[in-house]
């Protein structure tokens, strides 16, 4: 089983600082700006571009998180997990652009499940989507509209983001698949 | 975790994760939408040997929120009023689809028979049984002391240090017993004070403190909760103690006794109260009273229960 480094934490943190110039040109500047994470790790993501899109713009953009466990469609295929939070910026989301933010996009169905956890909590403007890894294998409709990087995989690889603040190191690797 | 069916088997860290979760079914009972989709499709029976109006609303609330369908299914007036036996009773709702069964029995030990028989392979959940456990109620007072103590901030703690004191009727309580195991499991200290005929003949085996006089304990344990059961009215004619006068000036908690508790203590009771005999208004509406709280939490915890018995893959829960 081998694995490789993709990305180092200097490309992470390069890859959030462009995410974040391009949510601001899309978005034409700071307003009405929440950006959510998805735990665990998109959390730690949601804070650092929030943290980003403040410096550049000098205009405060809330953070928050939205867990997804209790809308996801495996529970049943899975042993029950435990839920986390949910935050919500004291504003809420009813006409926000509110940018998701995960870590890997991968079958798409976390985000369907997000969608529908966002349609509980309010009334967003719009909702964009901000990743840090696509790696393809789409089951839905669905689309990021901020990549960090596009990793082309197999379905027999297994992507590890690593992000201090929940890990001890920080990288995105590879491992399996077909060996090389 | 595929039943709940007792506290003393639970271990803590099964007794936090339950706790961390209720906290975020907590959250959604303050949004707009307070509904979550996570139980669409799967059939919850309330079956209820005993009456209990408030447990019942309870879970049906829990169930209703996570989008179960809710089967209530109370023993009077029913087939089991003709004689059916459990066995059967549950065979029905088996046949009738049911993924969860909330069951209440005056029998002590029930849903362990419901769980143990494989008449069902319903996830069963303990609502009462007989004068032995009532969890979900243990674990709706944790969830409280765990909020008033920590705020915020209690996702993943215990109750490490906390001292509880227990008072009234220990015999017949099922939810003093639930909480002696559970309260301890999270690292609580209990104590329970009770009249000696109040007092099960092997209390030992709960673990916890014995106390006779309510005053001397307080100055004692100094609490940072006092817990208030029930007197059972209906067990008044049983001589346990001489009349009702004398239970709340020796046991209850009247306005003298309430001044005389630590500043800081919570007074707690799982309803309903019968005010000026084990409770005094002065404790009993007191904002360092959690008994409104209480009957809140119960839904979230409940939830909690539902989801973490009913909603994953049971083939491979343990």
């Amino acid at each position: 089983m081998s694995t490789r480094t993709v990305l180092s934490q200097a490309d992470i943190t390069r890859a959030l600082t462009r995410i974040s110039h391009e949510v601001l040109e899309s978005n034409r500047g700071p307003d009405g700006l929440v950006v959510l994470g998805i735990p665990t790790r998109g959390v730690v993501l949601a804070e650092r571009i929030g943290a980003q899109l403040s410096s550049i713009s000098g205009v405060a953009v809330p953070t928050g998180s939205v867990d997804v466990t209790m809308y996801r469609d495996d529970l049943r295929r899975n042993p029950t997990r435990a839920s986390q939070p949910t935050r919500l910026p004291d504003g809420g989301i009813d006409g926000a652009t509110v940018v998701l933010v995960d870590d890997v996009l991968y079958s798409g169905r976390t985000i369907r499940a997000a969608l529908d956890a966002l349609s509980a909590l309010g009334r967003p403007r719009a909702v964009r989507l901000a990743v840090l890894v696509d790696r393809g294998h789409r089951e839905l409709p669905i689309r990021a509209d901020f990549v960090g990087k596009n990793l082309p995989t197999s379905a027999a690889e297994r992507i590890f983001v690593r992000l201090h603040g929940v890990d001890d190191d920080e990288l995105v690797a590879i491992e399996g698949g077909a060996d090389s | 975790m595929k039943h709940l069916l007792s506290t003393a088997d639970l271990g803590r860290d099964d007794a936090l994760r339950i706790l961390d979760v209720a906290e975020d079914m907590a959250d959604v009972s303050t949004r707009q939408v307070k509904k979550l989709p996570t139980l669409r499709g799967t059939t919850v029976v309330n079956l209820f040997y005993e009456d209990s109006t408030r447990t019942r609303i309870s879970f049906e609330a829990a169930a209703k929120r996570l989008s179960a369908d809710v089967i209530n299914f109370a023993a009077k007036g029913s087939s089991v009023s003709k004689g059916e036996s459990l066995k059967d009773t549950a065979q029905t709702l088996a046949a009738m689809g049911a993924d969860g069964i909330v069951i209440r029995h005056p029998a002590s030990g029930a849903p362990r028979v419901l769980a143990d028989s494989g008449w069902v392979d319903a996830g069963i959940v303990n609502a009462g049984d007989g004068t032995h456990e009532h969890p979900t109620q243990a674990l709706l007072d944790a969830f409280t002391m765990r909020r008033r103590v920590h705020g915020d901030a209690s996702r993943g703690r215990d109750l490490d240090g906390l001292e509880v004191l227990i008072v009234g009727d220990i015999l017949h309580s099922r939810v003093a017993r639930s909480n002696a195991w559970l309260l301890r499991t999270l690292g609580a200290h209990v104590t329970v004070v009770a009249p000696p005929t109040l007092l099960p003949v092997d209390v030992s085996r709960l673990g916890v403190d014995v106390h006779y006089d309510l005053d001397e304990a307080i100055a004692r344990v100094q609490p940072d909760v006092v817990m208030m059961l029930r007197i059972q009215q209906e067990r008044m004619a049983e001589a346990f103690f001489p009349n009702a006068r004398e239970y709340a000036r020796s046991w209850g908690l009247g306005a003298a006794r309430f001044r005389s508790l630590p500043h800081a203590a919570l007074v707690m009771h799982p309803g309903p109260m019968n005010r000026g005999l084990e409770i005094g208004d002065d404790a009993a509406d007191s904002p360092r009273s959690t008994v409104r709280e209480q009957v809140g939490n119960g839904v979230a915890v409940r939830m909690a229960v539902l989801y973490l018995t009913l909603a994953g893959d049971r083939e491979d829960s343990l």
